[in-house]
């Protein structure tokens, strides 16, 4: 991809190779697994290229391992997996959030549990990205729609893993990771690229996880002349464990204020169709294409219905949502699983009419099952 | 002729915020600690450039008193996180130190690929025979016939030996040592920092607290006698028969080969990738 723009007919997987690069990206750490290994094979032979790193780890606990230890030496990285990868990172992914190490991690779904449907979309981990690690925890959880999205939110995931040290989970699915789009590279319009700050006063004034505004402390690279601790345990702001309240209260207090604080950034949606728009459906991933054309359709039956596309799950971009519920007498939330995000809807308005509409057997929500539900919202 | 053990140096201790420690009055893991400081220093690498990294255990809280780049990850991952360290910059020089439970129980599968990829980190494993931070309950290194908080009848299986398993991993250098002979133990950890390759040094050493208060050897000073009447050096062991060598194990330099490090081989990739246009 060299400097003027150019077309190029490319794999959701492929496209989310070149945000990251564009992001970045110098390292990547991952186990093969259907269906997101073609992610894995792009960095391969990218990544040497451009004097990065690719390694192929023993399984998907070492994948994260090696980039949350890449990026505490300074490299921006990346692993890419499927829903039982995924599973098998919880801990690992629980010691990111504790330590704050930015990293991106691509969960390309199929169907579930356990080994479920190698080939077949779903949209089931939605869930498991938010609570799948145990404990209290910030974490960013974007979606993807289309290869286009692809390459823009896999930039915005590096971004704001970078701006908030915190891992962001980048959700594909099957149909997305393995539709080919049109795309024009670089975008016509450039992309900002974030990187992460880093300490500016002398080492021995240095407190790693210093409890500032913002929430989020300058991040020393190891082997950058700031020796420090880094560890999983509850620890206070130079780094070193603790059980005092006091000081477990403020480490939490301070991770949750950090996203906070971000939210107007953090928070992505899209709307269409929604200014006088009187029915809603409410769509992430995959089904947001199905969702689009079903409200054109609406549209067509004199119905004002529209489409809000989640791009973020999490932190939920409540002030999208609740306007979205204010204004429409009814919403559908449609996802590929047997419920799952329909309950953080509900739960930013109790008193909204949200209804919902799921497909768990492998395949993709069809716009005349949306629109069939929204002649009768 | 080695030298003999000289005084630690302070600087490289966090005095000021991390001690007391919390490990029981006469583990041998405040040995291991005092050898690892003086090897490290005899090397004079800058303090900067030297990374401990370290799984959970009671092994696992070692890097929190040492004033290096230090990270305490999760149960049995150290080395795939040090793997991250090393191949981000290579550079720096990257120590791994972990329990028996650690290394060769949960992280098992970790250390013989950490040992076949052949990247350049030092394992340091403290083989105490037992999982002291959670109890004394048995550990993959726990002998045939011994007692554990989880195995009161009697040890049912057979232990690894750590040692062996790295050579035949293909570690590039593989050291036994004991908190007991300590002037070979600086000397061993020194030179598997300084190989070029993945390099193991283990580590017999006492959990008397635990495992030695199940098996006869409640007392550190019993339990570091058994370690000088059990080990054997690999020389004199070469001239022992299988008979002899029953009950024993053998300390000093198990492999010490060379080939070609992770890094040099990735840096071969680069240059055919650059090289191959896009
Ligand atoms: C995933 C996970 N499982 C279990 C534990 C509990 N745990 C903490 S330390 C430990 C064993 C420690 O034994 P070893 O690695 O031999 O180190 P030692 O304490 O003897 O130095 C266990 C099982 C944990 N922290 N994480
Ligand atoms: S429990 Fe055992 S290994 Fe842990 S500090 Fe005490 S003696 Fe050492």
């Amino acid at each position: 991809m060299e400097s003027s723009s150019e077309k190029f007919l490319l794999q959701g997987n492929e496209a989310i190779v070149e945000g990251a690069l564009a992001a970045g990206c110098c390292f990547f750490a991952g186990y093969p697994i259907t269906p997101s290994s073609e992610i894995a094979e792009l960095m391969s032979m990218r990544l040497p290229k451009q004097n990065g790193t690719f390694i192929q780890m023993e399984d998907e606990i070492a994948s994260i391992g090696a980039i949350i230890g890449a990026s505490l030496a300074g490299a921006k990285v990346l692993t890419a997996t499927s829903g039982p990868g995924f599973s098998l990172m919880q801990e690992n992914l629980g010691y990111a959030c504790m330590t704050e190490v930015p990293l991106v991690i691509v969960n390309v779904m199929r169907g579930g549990p356990s080994t479920g449907l190698p080939t077949s979309p779903a949209q089931a981990d939605v869930m498991q990205t938010r609570w799948g690690t145990h404990g209290d925890h910030p974490i960013i959880v974007l979606s993807v729609s289309s290869v286009a999205d692809s390459y823009e939110i896999a930039v915005h995931a590096f971004n704001m893993a970078e701006k908030y040290r915190v891992p962001v989970v980048l959700l594909s699915d099957e149909i997305v990771g393995h539709t080919r789009e049109a795309i024009t590279l670089p975008p016509g319009k450039p992309m900002e690229v974030v990187n992460r700050i880093k300490p500016s006063v002398p080492p021995e004034w240095y407190v790693p996880y210093e409890n500032n505004s913002r929430g989020v402390p300058p991040m020393a690279d190891i082997g950058s002349g700031y020796r420090h601790h880094v560890t999983g345990l509850m620890h206070n702001a130079k780094g070193f464990p603790t059980s005092d309240p006091q000081e477990v209260d403020t480490f939490h207090r301070r991770m949750q204020r950090k996203l906070d604080n971000g939210a107007m950034e953090i928070q992505m949606s899209r709307g269409f169709m929604l200014d006088d728009a009187e029915v809603a459906v409410i769509a992430y991933g995959a089904v947001t294409r199905s969702a689009l054309r079903a409200v054109k359709m609406a549209r067509e039956q004199g119905i004002k219905a529209g489409l809000l596309q989640l791009i973020t799950l999490f932190p939920v971009p409540r002030a999208a949502l609740d306007s979205v519920l204010r204004q429409c007498r009814a919403v559908l939330v449609a996802e590929m699983n047997m419920g799952q995000y329909v309950r953080e809807v509900r739960a930013v308005n109790v008193s909204s009419n949200v209804k919902q509409l799921n497909r768990f057997d492998g395949h993709l929500i069809k716009p005349d099952e949306i629109f069939g539900k929204l002649m009768i919202l | 002729m080695v030298e003999h053990a000289s005084v630690i140096r302070n600087d490289f201790l966090r005095h000021d915020m991390q001690f007391p420690h919390v490990w029981c009055p006469g583990c041998g893991l405040g040995i291991v600690l005092g050898s690892l400081i003086r090897a490290t220093a005899k090397l004079e690498i800058p303090k900067d450039d030297m990374v401990l990294a370290s799984g959970i255990g009671c092994t696992g809280r070692m890097p929190a008193y040492v004033d290096f780049n230090t990270l305490h990850t999760t149960h049995g991952r150290a080395l795939t996180f040090s793997t991250g360290i090393k191949l981000a910059k290579p550079e720096l020089t990257v120590m791994t130190i972990m329990g028996d439970g650690d290394a060769t129980a949960i992280g098992g599968n970790h250390f013989i690929h950490a040992a076949r990829r052949n990247l350049n980190i030092t394992a340091i494993i403290v083989n105490n025979q037992t999982y002291g931070m959670t109890g004394g309950q048995y550990s993959p290194t726990t002998p045939y016939g011994s007692k554990a908080t989880t195995a009161m009848y009697g040890h049912i299986e057979h232990a690894f030996s750590i040692a062996e398993l790295a050579v035949t991993a293909g570690a590039s250098f593989v050291g036994r040592g004991t908190v007991h002979h300590v002037t070979q133990l600086d000397d061993l950890i020194g030179k598997g920092i300084r190989k070029r390759g993945f390099s193991v040094i283990e580590i017999i050493s006492n959990c008397h607290t635990n495992y030695g208060k199940m098996n006869n050897l409640a007392d550190p000073v019993a339990y570091q006698m058994w370690m000088k009447e059990h080990a054997v050096s690999v020389k004199k062991a070469a001239k022992m028969s299988v008979e002899e060598l029953e009950d024993k194990f053998t300390i000093g330099i198990l492999a010490d080969i060379d080939k070609p490090s992770y890094i040099e081989e990735y840096q071969k990739i680069r240059d055919k990738a650059a090289g191959a246009g896009s």
